[in-house]
């Protein structure tokens, strides 16, 4: 069977011979125009004069397009409409588009758009958090308060108390691919849009409001990304909806890609954070009460920022049981580019918060913060609650590859402490979801153990004793991340599959293929319902004339939803084969088996073609939809309760450093993961993922700084100044291993979703980081993220010098 | 002009092309090679590249930043070129596919080239190979892998050098009609065309100029393309002193230092990537006057000597003199950078890069140190610092405290006022002006533990 296997990707050989198809390398009619957005230089203004005729008058240019110039709507926003395509009286931030040049080529397009003459009446912008809390500049109607059980008294009551604050600074998505998109008008109004994005629905929906036709009219297409990571949830709106309109006025195709600093000075970014806390705990460290304050800076616009805010509120408790909480989270707009989906959405600035939060207790105790972060740990379920079996385990061994040593399996082995956590009583999220799986206490141990946690430790407190310059540093921390879209009506998929009537299988879905393997996984799943070999699935663009309505492929929910919707559809197609089948030779249909691209009754046996052919002259149609929708889910967001997440991905990574004290400078020495994806689909993609999440989640933390100057201007806004992680800053030593244990819920073959949850293993690198700073002075290092070389040497100065 | 090269074993005829195509346009929109992407049009990403081969051998080279008329008598491997005549994949591009090492497939193409470069080469240092490249996917860890797989494949046969085209004896004089373009091809006749045309732009290796066009959109008026000199690009060692040729780039500058000064080797294999070093000249580092340039610090340290010429005349003057003031040099117009020399002695040079990111970044201090030490008292300092002022500059402050003392710990010490009265850095987006001094400070007291043997480097740590 195709499912478990450890297949590369699906389009692996088409990308190392350059044959992969990127919207930009699509071939265009000749007439085709290319667009390049005029932007705002000022963070807050209303546009006193504009004069575009050196514009209008450059080389190659066709056409030049105001707000005035759009018929229809002028919004690209996702939400809830407060984001004109092009600005209209009022500039809310430097680089929102304000005009369009329509042009012959890309390059005269974009030497154009730099000729525009425009003078601002400036206003005063709010570009920090602390500016835009002195404004009282939220969105909603203020904080959004969540809490339970009194946590004032609780952290008031206590034997021990701190507080402290944890900035937290954005991130680039840098997706390779920059933003693009590719208009071409069709006949009586039709628009067909190839585009780089990550929901083709919205892109459909934005588009047929800005050329005010039905959502009938506008095909989006889209193959794949050249990465995505939440960058191409929303943002894709804008040029997908100019192109669009500038090809419906003028009647060629029109294509838009931004260039890199107009694509990071466009474009929302991972929201910062300040994350401020006061908590109550006992002498072993655990927590009594917990007070948390977020400051999510938005930018200007609302974007997704409201459900990114909630799912940092609903990650604050990330693995640990928080007996008294409460979280006020303020949505701040600020001017600047609308912070939008990141990898994570919120969580992992949430889950910081509470780390950083255990850091800090243990500081406070002198306590190993390994030990804090087990003794807060929720009550496992697992032990007392069998699981049931899954639906499939299969998984050849004869897929092993040379890196087959990678891919350890983890068996769980009952330890003690585990036991003992499995006695109490299962324990509730401060939103009031039972954590039923609570897998952390043995996947911790075994990570620990396997590892070598005690002897590193003890080797690195010797490190630290004999070395005066270099330092070496040490951290565990955990995930438990929650699956499911928090607007629970996004949790539906569908899917499309033919059957051919020579065996060959077309195969599509709502979901969006970015670099993480989705088709892949789900031509497995299709693969596996036929029993027929991966070359008979046929894997084929997004297409909206496809599958309608679909979700944005986020959240980590591709190969979750539209694994299921698919597989949905093949047992359609399957079950009317096998009646047909049945019925040939006076068989039970239930009798009839799919396996090794045959298709057995009773004595006879077909090759699936064969059978298929048959199904087709027997008038038996091959044709069927798909759908799902989550269970289970029931969700209150302003009240903050209820069962948001259908459940819970898990994992924990160990991550020790060396820093030196005279520049700040650091490496990441070795980093061992245990990650939980259920019963893996594709052991191969899924420690592709972790591993790549866990080196952003790190670039996160530690290099990627994004510097606005006082005017609001975006510093670091190309490759040259904003610092991804590169080849040689993963860890020396890298080893990623997947937990061996199938969903308890009842998902596609009991798999999980890991889209997400790696990324936050990632925090690792900040806690190694800020134990190896500890070790140079009494105090609390108070490391402060991104934790450049600057920040470790300044947290290392104010230990030693208490500068 | 005429231009021609090999593209993927095919040859180019190019008559009459404007002299600032990048090879990264050109082989998307005009050639329809769109395998070739890309990422960020400024050299930092890598997805544009592509192998150029001509008689010094292999080399990869960012495709976005390189105008044709470089690629001259070169022959030229895109992506679609990589596998062999009867469509069987490169082993870099077998390992990557068995070894899961593309996601989202958009920096595959650079990686895969790059790594058939390193692979042609028999370069197993993957780090540096490969650090002109950035993935946003994989975390590296499956590439490394599919490299180290490759390496134990042989080269294939027809990634045997290119019979590269004869050298044409092509006009070298600009066309009629503008855009005009030179194309020198001796030092000499480069003297006289730039003294001729002294508003023209030098082009070495378009590592800086190739953004005044893709980013900056800077019509470069009349060009004159240096990669046509033949006796810019040499090097002599001599009983004094390594003379370098202003047009000898920057990865043989780091192979000359391996032996002459392994610290100053080491700073160069920080400096931009292979990509960058491959194309970047000596010259065109010193000439562009950048504050932040990273050979400046290390060769004023050293005591280098900086050799002009105008025409038929030569001047030659202390590296360090060379630098006015921000934007400012000593040179004038039509005059360029011939050669810099480099004295020869005792090998005292510590040189230090501090920046965000260890690979591919751009210094936010750069500090090097040729501090002389005779019966423990020192007797000679030459430090000097990029990113500390608007020009690379000499602590001379510091070095004067220096002289006359004891070698030791206590000696640093007493420099810690004088370093604020030698520079006064700038904040910016790489660092503030506080970290830059205070990490200054501190690199001085890294080169004294570097020089008793103390372990102060965590590149040299062990997992």
């Amino acid at each position: 069977m195709s499912v478990g296997r450890a297949l590369s990707h699906d389009a692996a050989h088409l990308h190392v011979t350059g044959a992969a198809r990127y919207v930009d390398d699509i071939p265009t009619p000749a007439n085709c125009l290319h667009l390049a957005f005029g932007l705002s230089d000022v963070a807050h203004g209303m546009i006193a004069t504009m004069d575009l005729e050196a514009v209008r008058s450059a080389p190659g240019v066709v056409a030049v397009l105001t707000a005035s110039d759009l018929p229809f709507a002028n919004d690209v926003s996702p939400s809830i409409g407060d984001e004109p395509l092009l600005a209209v009286e009022r500039v809310h931030y430097v680089g929102q588009p304000v005009y369009a040049v329509v042009a012959e080529t890309h390059l005269m397009a974009r030497h154009a758009a730099r000729l525009g003459r425009i003078t601002y009446d400036e206003q005063p912008a709010l570009l920090t958090i602390d500016e835009a809390l002195a404004a009282k500049s939220h969105f909603e109607d203020g904080p959004r308060i969540w809490s339970r059980g009194d946590a004032e008294t609780a952290i008031a009551t206590a034997p021990n108390r701190l507080e402290g604050a944890i900035d937290i600074g954005g991130q680039e998505h840098f997706y390779l691919e920059g933003q693009a998109a590719l208009a071409l008008p069709g006949e009586d109004g039709d628009m067909l849009v190839h585009s780089s994005t990550q929901h083709p629905t919205e892109i459909q929906h934005k588009v047929s409001d800005a050329l005010g036709i039905p959502m009938h009219g506008v095909r989006v297409e889209t193959r794949r990304m050249g990465g995505g990571f939440g960058g191409k949830e929303s943002q894709g709106n804008a040029l997908a909806v100019i192109c669009a309109v500038a090809a419906q006025a003028t009647r060629h195709p029109c294509k838009m890609r931004y260039d890199r600093d107009d694509d990071m000075v466009i474009t929302g970014k991972r929201h910062d954070f300040r994350i401020d806390y006061t908590v109550g705990f006992d002498d072993a460290g655990c927590i009594l009460g917990i007070d948390f304050r977020h400051y999510a800076r938005c930018g200007w616009a609302q974007d997704l920022s409201l459900p990114v805010a909630d799912r940092a509120m609903l990650h604050s408790d990330n693995a640990y049981y928080l007996p008294a909480v409460r979280i006020e989270s303020h949505r701040l707009k600020t001017n600047t580019q609308s912070a939008t989906a990141f990898r994570g959405f919120g969580g992992p600035q949430g889950m910081l918060g509470i780390e950083r939060v255990m850091d800090h207790i243990a500081h406070r105790l002198g306590l190993d913060a390994l030990d804090v972060r087990r003794s807060n740990y929720y009550a496992a379920g697992a032990a007392s609650d069998p699981l049931p079996q899954p639906l499939a385990q299969a998984r050849s061994d004869d897929d092993a590859k040379d890196n087959k040593k990678k891919k350890k399996k983890k068996t769980k082995a009952a330890q003690p402490a585990a036991l003992e956590a499995a006695a109490l009583p299962l324990q509730e999220t401060p939103y009031g979801q039972t954590v039923e799986d609570f897998i952390l206490h043995d996947l911790t141990d075994t990570l620990v153990k396997e590892a070598g946690y005690a002897e590193r430790r003890a080797a690195v407190a010797e490190w630290n004793a004999t070395n005066p310059v270099l330092k070496r540093g040490l951290a565990v921390t955990p995930v438990k991340f929650g699956i499911s879209f928090t607007l629970t009506h996004l949790n539906q998929a569908g899917a499309l599959v033919h059957v051919y009537q020579d065996g060959s299988i077309h195969m599509n879905h709502g979901g969006t293929e970015m670099g993480q393997g989705l088709f892949q996984k789900v031509a497995q799943v299709a693969a596996s319902a036929f029993g027929v070999p991966m070359e008979a699935v046929r894997i084929t663009a997004t297409d909206t004339a496809k599958v309608p309505n679909t979700s944005a492929t986020a959240a980590s929910s591709g190969s979750d939803l539209n694994g299921m919707a698919v597989k949905l559809a093949c047992d359609t197609i399957r079950n009317r084969m096998a009646e047909h089948l049945a019925e040939q030779h006076q068989a039970d249909a239930k009798d009839v088996r799919f396996a090794d691209g045959r298709v057995m009754v009773g004595a006879h046996c077909y090759t699936f073609a064969e059978a298929a052919k048959s199904a087709y002259e027997a008038r038996v149609s091959l044709s069927s939809t798909g759908f799902y929708k989550t269970p289970k889910l029931e969700w209150d967001r302003i009240k903050g309760r209820g069962r948001p997440f259908f459940y819970f991905a898990y994992g924990a990574a160990m991550t020790e450093v060396v820093i030196d004290t005279l520049t700040g400078e650091y490496r990441m020495l070795r980093t061992d993961i245990l990650h939980d994806v259920g019963t893996s689909l594709n052991p191969a993609l899924d420690i592709g993922q972790i591993e790549g999440a866990f080196v952003q989640g790190a670039g996160w933390l530690t290099t990627e700084e994004l510097v606005w100057d006082a005017a609001g201007r975006l510093r670091t806004h190309a490759p040259s100044t904003y610092k991804i992680p590169a080849c040689s800053d993963r860890p020396d030593v890298f080893n990623v291993g997947l937990w061996d244990g199938a969903n308890r819920e009842e998902t596609i073959y009991r798999s999980k979703a890991v889209g997400e949850p790696p990324f936050m293993l990632g925090i690792s690198a900040l806690m190694a980081l800020g134990d190896a700073v500890a070790a140079c002075g009494d105090d609390y290092p108070d490391l402060q993220a991104p934790a450049t070389p600057e920040r470790v040497l300044a947290a290392v100065q104010r230990l030693r010098d208490g500068l | 002009m005429d231009l021609t090269f090999l593209l993927n074993g095919e040859r180019v005829l190019l008559s009459d092309i404007s002299p600032t195509t990048t090879l990264l346009d050109w082989l998307r929109e005009t050639r329809g090679l769109t395998g070739t992407k890309e990422g960020c049009n400024e050299g930092d990403c890598g997805a544009c590249t592509v192998m150029v081969q001509d008689a010094a051998g292999a080399r990869a080279l960012n495709a976005c930043i390189l105008f044709l008329p470089q690629l001259q008598n070169k022959a030229v491997t895109t992506v679609e070129g990589l596998a062999g005549p009867d469509g069987t994949l490169h082993p870099v591009q077998q390992a990557m596919v068995a070894l899961d090492g593309s996601q989202c497939g958009f920096c595959t193409p650079g990686f895969v080239m790059s790594m058939a470069t390193a692979h042609t080469n028999g370069d197993t240092n993957f780090d540096d190979a490969l650090a002109g490249n950035l993935c946003r996917c994989t975390g590296y860890a499956p590439i490394v892998r599919a490299a180290e797989a490759a390496a134990l494949e042989p080269v294939p046969d027809w990634m045997a050098p290119a019979d590269l085209p004869p050298p044409q004896p092509a006009s070298t004089k600009a066309g009629a009609t503008p855009p005009r373009w030179f194309a020198p091809q001796s030092l000499d006749e480069l003297a006289w065309t730039y003294a001729d045309h002294p508003d023209a732009t030098l082009v070495a290796g378009a590592t800086d100029v190739g953004l005044w066009v893709t980013k900056q959109m800077r019509d470069l008026g009349t060009v004159i393309f240096l990669n046509r000199v033949t006796d810019m690009g040499w090097i002599e060692v001599t009983d004094d002193a390594l003379h370098i040729g202003a047009g000898v780039t920057m990865d043989r500058v780091q192979s000359l230092m391996v032996d002459h000064s392994p610290t100053y080797a080491e700073l160069i294999r920080r400096y931009g990537s292979s990509q960058v070093r491959n194309a970047a000249t000596i010259g065109g580092n010193i000439a562009n006057g950048s504050p932040i340039g990273d050979n400046p610090p290390a060769l004023i340290a050293l005591g280098a000597t900086l050799h002009l010429r105008h025409g038929n005349s030569q001047r030659s003057m202390p590296i360090e003199e060379f630098f006015i003031a921000y934007g400012q040099q000593d040179r004038f117009p039509g005059e360029f950078v011939e050669a810099v020399s480099i004295p020869r002695g005792q090998d005292r040079l510590g040189c230090y890069k501090l920046s965000k990111r260890f690979d591919q970044d751009i210094s936010a201090v750069c500090g090097c140190f040729n501090i002389t030490v005779e019966d423990d008292k020192v007797t000679k300092a030459r430090i000097a610092f990029g990113g500390m002022a608007g020009i690379p500059k000499r602590a001379t402050t510091v070095e004067q405290t220096l002289i006359g003392k004891d070698w030791s710990a206590d000696a640093i010490a007493t420099t810690w006022d004088d370093w604020s009265k030698d520079f006064t850095p700038m904040s910016d987006m790489r660092a503030s002006a506080d970290y830059r001094l205070n990490a200054a400070r501190n690199l001085l007291i890294r080169y004294f533990l570097d020089d008793i043997g103390a372990q102060t480097n965590v590149l040299e740590v062990q997992p």
